[in-house]
């Protein structure tokens, strides 16, 4: 066993610097995701004229909830136990597989669009199913909410990326990524335009965002995620927090290293990690402080307008796709 | 400095004694001839003289007020029902029911309001022999809401504990999908008995109480107690007084409407707008503080007395008009804001005449109540109208309270100019025994407080209406084909107090 691994490791020079960028994206994610909600939170105070609280209380309060008696509902099963466990790790898998510090991050082949996305949807479902289990009303209804923006912010979020990967020849994540970054011109193509119009759609939707949900609400029954997390308490509260919150920060780096690639690690090196990591940091901030900033100048769509907003997500990113088709 | 010079004519009450086959046929006429009825209190006269039931008739302008007052059988207390006729008298019966023991013979609808199934099925707090509250019962029978069947209907119980900072309130949503077929609101959670604490108190001592029936009406409240007092002494207060008491009230009425208007946005989501609300209800509130000493404007207004520290300056209140104008403005160009308001929860005029309700959700339903005009204490002036919208949507109701607001804010200053002084009072109250009623347009709509006092110049009774009493049952009604995400705007649309209604 040791000896294959020692053989692996030996014909493949590179491979010990993949998993190590690989372990340093998941990190990066785990840490970097509460960091963007506190940064957004931050943001969104501050031009409210209100000080907010520090950027780091993402950070901080998953401190006091691991620290927390873990406790369940009354009549959970092994659903609303599991359910955490299944969004963190699929969030994680998704980190050490997609192009975010590198563009060459480990097992790069199974990094294929549709294994992310639907990894993701694992995530979501895993998490849907959790909020059934207690039986209680809100976390049916928030469930029932969440899937219902899901089912259709979920294909379009699968069209916008395929609208890159028609234009790089290849549905591989690592492989797009590549491609860009020897094509800067298709930055200014109509169909990526269109994609990351889509795309910024679907990130604010899967996120939580206004307009579609308000993260910062107490109202019990207008919450969409809040809804169906409720009976969620201590470490489990805190591993569906970093779950939620690494989705964050994978969709918005997702986005970020597709259009702007500038600055990921494409060499290997430390150095270049070095490099990549700063340039995902400064690029998903940036993204970050657009999205907390339109949400100021905006109020929650009533619930029935979301899939209609999604929709036009959707069709952007049909629209993308179709230019890409006829543009080869 | 004592001034004589009045306003307003002293309001006229005329107080009937009717047998309880009198009463409907009474009542009915007064109802026909336009009055609402405003209030029902019991009244347990003790020593054998066993129960009495007081309806208290209202119409205006002119101002008119009619008591139709019936003693009733100490054996099997017992009034005839008018619940035929009035949706409010259908709720006051069903109070009377669970807090004297009195029969409301024929009421349709005779379930228990304001008893909770921990109290003692035949304990009556209000009663003279009621004692101490004794233990609550453990393993009540449930509470049964009336359930609605049906493929794909599910239940959602929320409260009475919510996740914000609010009152307690329990609400049971009948849904299908997101829409609400039916909701029921299960309130009374916080019945703290104030109107037996009033008992026994000297008249200028209920005032302090008046004023914590509300926590944010406590201005409204207490001059409402007031006047009841002023009415049962038969003393006239100087005309400074009602200025200096009605710069206080409309105060109280710019603070709470702008703290409404922000939290209207802060349940869209609209954060920053809720911001601007607050800076500038920090703003009244301080301004509250210099001009009464208390910033919940506690402590001016006193029986046959108003005292402020200073009355607010021409500079301050157009810095404030100002401020709503631009928040108000916030909210109405945001596309997604108006999206949310306009059609939403909609109570038509006719449900809300047949309901009884007052106030701004009264007029945002195009009903033109306002004791303001119907039952002035002091001379408003003549611009004063009732601000009146027609849809009765949530954006009717935001529209009230920032057309009110700027309205009360030009009404401020014009009753702070016409005041001579910044005390007044009638120097001491006379020792005389009677019974009063004082009439106040609060913040959320007509208050009505009813004492009576003895010889000693004691209260025997005290009767507070809160307008929440008469409008919680419209929430419901507005509710219809609304979706459930959309309830928490439209009960904040309504911010009835759940303090006021439970007393």
């Amino acid at each position: 066993m040791i000896g294959t691994l020692a053989t692996l490791v030996a014909t493949s020079p590179g491979l010990l610097a993949r998993v190590g960028a690989s372990a340093l994206q998941v990190v990066a994610v785990c840490v970097g995701g509460p960091l963007l909600l506190g940064l957004m939170g931050k943001i969104r105070s501050r031009a409210e004229g209100r000080v907010g609280p520090p950027i780091t209380q993402g950070l901080l309060d998953l401190r006091k909830l691991v620290r927390k008696e873990a406790i369940r509902a009354e009549h959970t099963s092994a659903v609303a136990a599991l359910a955490p466990l299944v969004l963190v790790s699929s969030a994680a898998l998704c980190a050490a597989i997609t192009p975010l510090v590198t563009a060459r991050p480990v097992i790069a082949g199974g990094a294929d669009v549709f294994a992310v996305v639907y990894l993701l949807l694992m995530g979501s479902v895993a998490l849907a199913l959790g909020g059934l289990d207690a039986g209680t009303a809100f976390g049916g209804m928030g469930s029932s909410r969440a899937m219902t923006v899901g089912a259709i912010s979920e294909p379009a979020l699968l069209v916008a990326v395929l609208a890159l990967a028609i234009q790089a020849h290849t549905s591989n994540l690592p492989g797009i990524v590549n491609a860009s970054l020897s094509h800067p011109e298709w930055l200014a193509s109509p169909q990526r335009l269109l994609a990351l119009a889509a795309l910024v759609v679907v990130v604010i939707a899967e996120t939580g965002r206004i307009p579609v949900d308000n993260p910062s609400t107490h109202l019990e029954l207008t919450m969409i995620h809040e809804a169906m997390i409720l009976e969620y308490a201590g470490p489990d509260l805190a591993l569906v927090t970093v779950g939620e919150a690494m989705r964050l920060g994978l969709l918005l780096g997702l986005v970020a290293n597709l259009f702007f690639p500038w600055g990921i690690d494409a060499s290997g090196g430390g150095l270049a990690m070095l490099v990549g990591l700063v340039a995902l940091g400064a690029k998903t901030a940036a993204i970050a402080a657009s999205v907390a900033l339109v949400e100021v100048s905006t109020a929650k769509l009533r619930l029935f307008r979301v899939p209609e907003l999604l929709a036009g997500g959707f069709v952007l990113a049909a629209v993308a796709v179709t230019t890409g088709l006829v543009a080869r | 400095m004592t001034l004589r010079e009045r306003a307003v004519p002293l309001p006229v009450r005329t107080c009937e004694l009717v047998t309880a086959s009198e009463l409907e046929a009474r009542a009915r006429a007064l109802l026909d001839a336009g009055f609402r009825l405003a209030m029902v209190a019991g009244h347990d006269d003790g020593h054998g003289d066993g129960l009495r039931a007081v309806y208290v008739f209202c119409a205006g302008p002119p101002d008119r007020r009619v008591e139709l007052q019936i003693r009733l059988d100490p054996n099997r207390p017992a009034v005839p029902s008018l619940a035929a006729w009035s949706f409010p008298a259908s709720r006051f019966e069903r109070e009377l029911a669970d807090l004297f023991g009195i029969e409301p013979l024929g009421h349709p609808f005779p379930r228990p309001l304001v008893r909770h199934q921990h109290w003692p099925r035949d304990w009556f707090p209000m009663r003279r022999d009621a004692g101490a509250s004794p233990p609550l019962r453990v393993g009540a029978e449930p509470f049964p809401f009336v359930a609605v069947e049906g493929p794909g209907v599910y239940e959602i119980p929320v409260g009475p504990v919510h996740a914000g900072l609010i009152e307690p309130g329990h609400f049971r949503f009948f849904v299908v999908g997101e829409t609400i077929l039916k909701m029921k609101a299960r309130l009374w959670f916080v019945h703290r008995g104030v109107e037996k604490l009033f008992e026994g108190r000297p008249v200028s001592d209920g005032v302090v109480l008046a004023e914590r029936i509300s926590g944010d009406t406590a201005a409204a409240h207490a001059l409402a107690y007031c006047l009841a007092v002023e009415d049962a002494l038969k003393i006239e207060v100087p005309r400074d007084v009602q200025l200096l008491r009605a710069v206080v009230v409309e105060l109280e009425r710019v603070t709470n409407h702008v703290a409404d208007l922000g939290a209207l946005c802060n349940d869209v989501g609209f954060g920053v707008a809720q911001a601007y609300a607050l800076t500038l209800r920090e703003t009244l509130l301080r301004l509250a503080g210099e001009v009464t000493g208390h910033r919940l404007l506690r402590g001016a207004i006193r029986p046959g007395a108003a005292t402020l520290r200073r009355v607010p300056t021409g500079a301050e209140l157009a810095d404030v008009a100002a401020r709503v104008e631009r928040l108000v403005d916030l909210a109405t160009s945001n596309a997604v804001v108006m999206d949310r308001f306009k059609g939403t929860a909609v109570l038509p005029r006719p449900d809300a005449e047949a309901i009884g309700v007052l106030g701004v959700v009264a007029r945002a339903s195009g009903v033109a109540v306002d004791a303001r005009i119907a039952h002035p204490f002091c001379d408003f002036g003549a611009d004063l109208v009732p601000v009146v919208e027609a849809s009765g949507d949530v954006l009717a109701r935001f529209s009230v309270r920032a057309r009110e607001a700027a309205a009360s804010l030009r009404l401020v200053e014009a009753l702070a100019g016409r005041a001579r002084s910044l005390e007044a009072s009638v120097g001491g109250l006379p020792q005389r025994g009677g019974s009063g009623l004082g009439m106040v347009e609060g913040w959320r709509g007509t208050i009505v407080h009813r004492v009576e006092v003895d010889a000693d110049g004691h209260l025997t009774r005290a009767k507070v209406v809160d307008p929440s009493f008469l409008t919680w049952p419209a929430l419901s009604v507005a509710l219809g084909d609304t979706i459930v995400p959309d309830f928490p705007l439209a009960n904040k649309s309504f911010n009835l107090s759940y303090a006021g209604n439970d007393l």
